[in-house]
Order: structure tokens, then sequence, then C-alpha cells
């Protein structure tokens, strides 16, 4: 990075610790940072999506599109996470990958399974081997990140058919003494009133993902927990600045991170709460509106 | 004339591989040093990313590399997220199974038990070893108590930290380690394993025949050795 750091072997003391800090690898550990904050940006609104389509889905009045949405809920829950994050992204990427190749090579005759590999014809590898290896990494983070939101979306469909359920019944019916059809009355009266009652639980599930992240690193997604690890460990001479065992300064820092994550977290939800609740047929909305009297 | 149009045949139907297989994506540890690691700089170094750039240049294929965890290193593999393994894995049958390895690069070589003092109890104690290498079923078979570890490094730490009475991994590893650190070799260096090959799909019997050659050439000439002498030192085997 800087010009002085030429030669680490010849630094002392804090030039060394500088130059060491801002050494290639460390440039990757800062920006697996980023990787964790697009993580949590990109799968809580996805697993929202989810939430909702299964909350939907679980309180429908078709009877096929019920049971899909129970069982989501129900499987996804019941499977301890960790299998699933291993099962899943390997079976979509064989997958999208079979897909593919059943479009884009008709006439290759081999099998696809073969003994224990996994043969697909080049032009449906996924992504092909030719294309850089950002691509590659990037579409891991996607698997991953669909991942994420699968897992998360079974435990928020969860909290929002039981939010839906919390709407007092009296607003339902007085939408209908006006009128109102059920698609009208869910999306204008039941779906605005929910949030507030949808908060408590959806807050844990954020804490939870934020917690969860790490689990990227079973992933094979290179984020801080990897870096951590990595950097971390004890380095011979080999490597240009040799060190003993550093982890726990390092994983010492992903608490820090970690903890400052979720104390803003709980200014957010704090404030998040007192909105929704202005107005609301709750306790701390009867609270609001006695202390504006 | 026959061998002009021979010849002619040949180099359009390597033309024709090469296209077809445009990058190989050579996978391995990162952490396995001197083999390979992740250098200061975030690539990948060791004697196996000389190796594998010269092998590559030899073959005249384009390569590009990719690290892997070590646990889940042959099922990527044969689920196809790259095309090779060189990351220091022994040719063992129970591999030669599931997958097909090339001629060995560097010949077999010798593992090392390395503790803090010289009064361990080899086989009644705690021996630390990287999980799915040939050192912990040797544990095993010792009658050990095995203590196994994701990374070689964190098998080292275990003996450091107490947890592990000693670490059983490859000599060549263990030299560094040892060299500039506060440990010792004890016991007999122990012979495993049938060399250090690239592993391979066995449904990819092409790729692997190039890479074969390739390290073959590099036997010959004697390119291979020097890099043992580079990366692993005087004292290791050589060809």
């Amino acid at each position: 990075m800087f010009a002085s750091c030429a030669d680490p072997s010849t630094l002392e003391g804090l030039n060394w610790l500088a130059c060491y800090l801002t050494s290639g690898k460390h440039m990757a550990f800062y920006q697996s940072f980023l990787v964790v904050l697009a993580l949590l940006a990109i799968t809580a609104p996805a697993a929202l999506l989810f939430g909702f389509g299964g909350a939907m889905a679980a309180r429908s009045r078709i009877w096929p599109l019920r049971i899909f949405g129970r069982a989501y809920t129900a499987m996804v829950r019941g499977i301890p996470d960790i299998v699933f994050f291993l099962f899943v992204p390997v079976a979509m990427d064989q997958g999208f990958e079979w897909l593919r190749h059943k479009v884009k090579c008709p006439d290759w005759t081999e099998p696809v399974r073969q003994g224990s590999d996994f043969v697909v014809c080049p032009a449906a590898k996924l992504p092909l081997s030719t294309s850089p290896q950002w691509v590659h990494e990037t579409y891991g983070f996607a698997l991953a990140v669909l991942a994420f939101a699968v897992v998360f979306g079974a435990f928020a469909a969860n909290v929002l058919y039981g939010a839906m359920r919390a709407v007092p019944r009296a607003q339902i019916e007085t939408a209908e003494a006006y009128g109102m059809t059920p698609r009208q009355s869910f999306w204008r009266v039941l779906v605005p009133q929910m949030w507030i009652y949808a908060l408590p639980g959806l807050s844990n599930l954020w804490m939870i993902l934020i917690k969860a992240t790490p689990l990227l690193f079973l992933l094979g997604v290179q984020d801080i927990v990897y870096w951590a690890r990595e950097l971390g460990g004890s380095k011979t001479s080999i490597f240009a600045y040799p060190h003993p065992d550093w982890r726990l300064y390092y994983f010492l820092g992903l608490l820090i991170f970690y903890l400052m994550l979720t104390r803003v977290s709980e200014a957010v939800l704090t404030r998040l709460t007192a909105r929704l609740s202005h107005g609301q047929a709750t306790l701390a909305g009867e609270a609001q509106r006695k202390a504006a009297q | 004339m026959k061998k002009l149009i021979l010849g002619t045949a040949a180099l359009a139907l390597s033309a024709g591989m090469a296209l077809a297989q445009d990058v190989v994506r050579l996978g391995t540890e990162g952490a396995y040093p001197p083999y390979n690691f992740i250098n200061d700089a975030g690539e990948v170094d060791g004697l196996e990313r000389e190796l594998g750039d010269e092998l590559c240049k030899r073959a005249e294929l384009t390569c590009t590399w990719v690290t892997n965890d070590w646990d889940s290193i042959i099922p990527n593999l044969v689920s196809g997220n790259y095309d090779t393994i060189i990351a220091g894995m022994s040719i063992t049958p129970e591999r030669e199974e599931v997958v097909a390895f090339t001629q060995p690069y560097t010949p077999p070589s010798l593992s090392s038990y390395a503790a803090l003092s010289d009064e361990v109890d080899l086989e009644g104690g705690v021996i630390s070893a990287q999980t799915g290498t040939i050192q912990a079923n040797h544990v095993v078979d010792t009658g050990a108590t095995l203590l196994e570890y994701p990374t070689s490094d964190e098998c080292v730490a275990a003996v450091r930290n107490g947890e592990a009475d000693a670490v059983l991994a490859d000599k060549d590893v263990l030299v560094p380690i040892v060299n500039e650190g506060d440990m010792v070799f004890v016991g007999e260096d122990t012979p495993l394993g049938n060399g250090i090959g690239m592993a391979f799909r066995k449904s990819d019997p092409e790729l692997k025949d190039k890479f074969d050659a390739a390290i073959q050439s590099m036997k010959d000439d004697g390119t291979m050795n020097a890099l043992i002498i580079k990366w692993l030192g005087e004292d290791s085997p050589r060809w």
C-alpha cells in the first residue's frame, strides 16, 4: 500500500503495524465487512417477502395454496439451519445446472451422474468456467442470500400469520360493513395495522439474522469470520508479516462489530415501534394518545 | 503428405479441445504452508502455486486459482465447482474411489509429531490432526485419542493451548513451525501416503492426462526437484 512497506522485514513497531494492517489481505478483510452488510441489506427484505407470501398462502381460502404455505413454514422451521444451509445451495446449484443442461445441450448423450461426479456440458455450467472469479463469487453469494431468505422467510411467515390474526376482528367487520371486498379490507385495513403486532417477532428475527451471518463462512463465501481466522492464525517467516496466533484479537474485533450492529438495530427498532404504535388500538398507542392530550 | 494431413488433423483436434476447456479452475485450500497459502497480498502462493502455474504453461492451458475449505474440497470437485484439486493431497486408495489422481509430484513424504516437550505419550495421549487427512487416520490406528481440526494451523494451536499433547502433520509443514517456535519434534517420523498428486473428476481423463504429461516433463528436466528444494528445503525427499 505505502511505499515504505516494500520490505516488511526491516520495519518495526508502529510502522510495521501500519503496513501490516494495510496489506492486501487486510483490505480483503475490510471489504468482507461490506459483504456481511450487503447480505443483511438484501436478505432482510427478501425474507420479509418470502414471509409475507408464506403467511398469505397459509391463510388462503384455496386449499392447495394453504397446504403449501403451512408445509413451507412447518418444514423449514423444523429442519436444523446448518443442514439446510449445507443442502440448499448445493441442491439449487445442481438443479439450475441440470435445467440449463437439458435446454442448452439436448444432444449430450453422457449421463449427468457418473459415479459421484456431477457432469453437465460446459455451456450449462453456472457460472461458466470462463467467467471471471468475481462472477463465481457473486453467484455463490446469491445462492447464500436465497438460502437465508428461504429459512428466515419461514420464520417471518409464522410471525406475520400470527400478526394478521391479532388485528382486532372489529376492524375487519367495520371494513366489511363499509362494503369493502375481502381484498380491499386485507390491503387497506388488515395489513397496515398488523405491523405493530408483527414487530416484536420480526425484530427478534432481525437480531437472529445478524448473528447468523457467520454461517456465510460455511457456504464458502469469504466473510469476516473466514478472514479473521485466516489472518489471525500464526504465521511463520514464509509470510511477509510473521506473527504468533492472534485469532483472539481478530475475534474480539468481530465481537465489537456485532455488538455495535445489534446496538444500532435496537435503537432503530425502538423508534420504529413508537412510530407504528401511533394511532393504533394497542396499549402503546393509547399511551401516546394520552401523552399528546 | 499423409503425415501432413494427420498432423493438421491433430492440430485441429487439439485446438478444438483447447476451446472446449477454456479456463481450468485449480482448487486449493490456501491454508497449508508451504504447499499452499494465502500470501499477504491476498493471493494463493506456495509450492503448489508455482507448480500449478508452470504445469498450466507446459500444458498450454489458461488457469485460475480458487480456494475451498479442506473439508468440502472433494465434494466441490465432483460437483464441478472447479476442475482439479492441487492442495497437498496424498494419494490414498480411499480417495481413489472417488477421484482420479495424477502421478505424484512429490515423493512419499514423512509425517512427524510435534509437541511442546519431549515427554509426550504418543500412543495414549491426545493427538491433534487435520480432519480428513491420512494423519488423522494414522492417529486412530495408533490407538491415541484423536482431536480433529479443520486446518493444520488450528491443530498446532491446540498443542500450544494444551488441548492436545502433540500434533501429527506432514513434516514439511511442521519444519518451519518447529524451527521458528517453541515446539520440538518427538518420536519417530512415520512414512504415510503414496506421495502428493493432483486430483481430477473420474469423468475428466483428458485433462488429467495433460497434467500427468506436464508433471512427467517437470520431473524429467529437474524443475520439480528445484521447486521441492526451494519450498520444502534440502531435507525433503526428492525424485
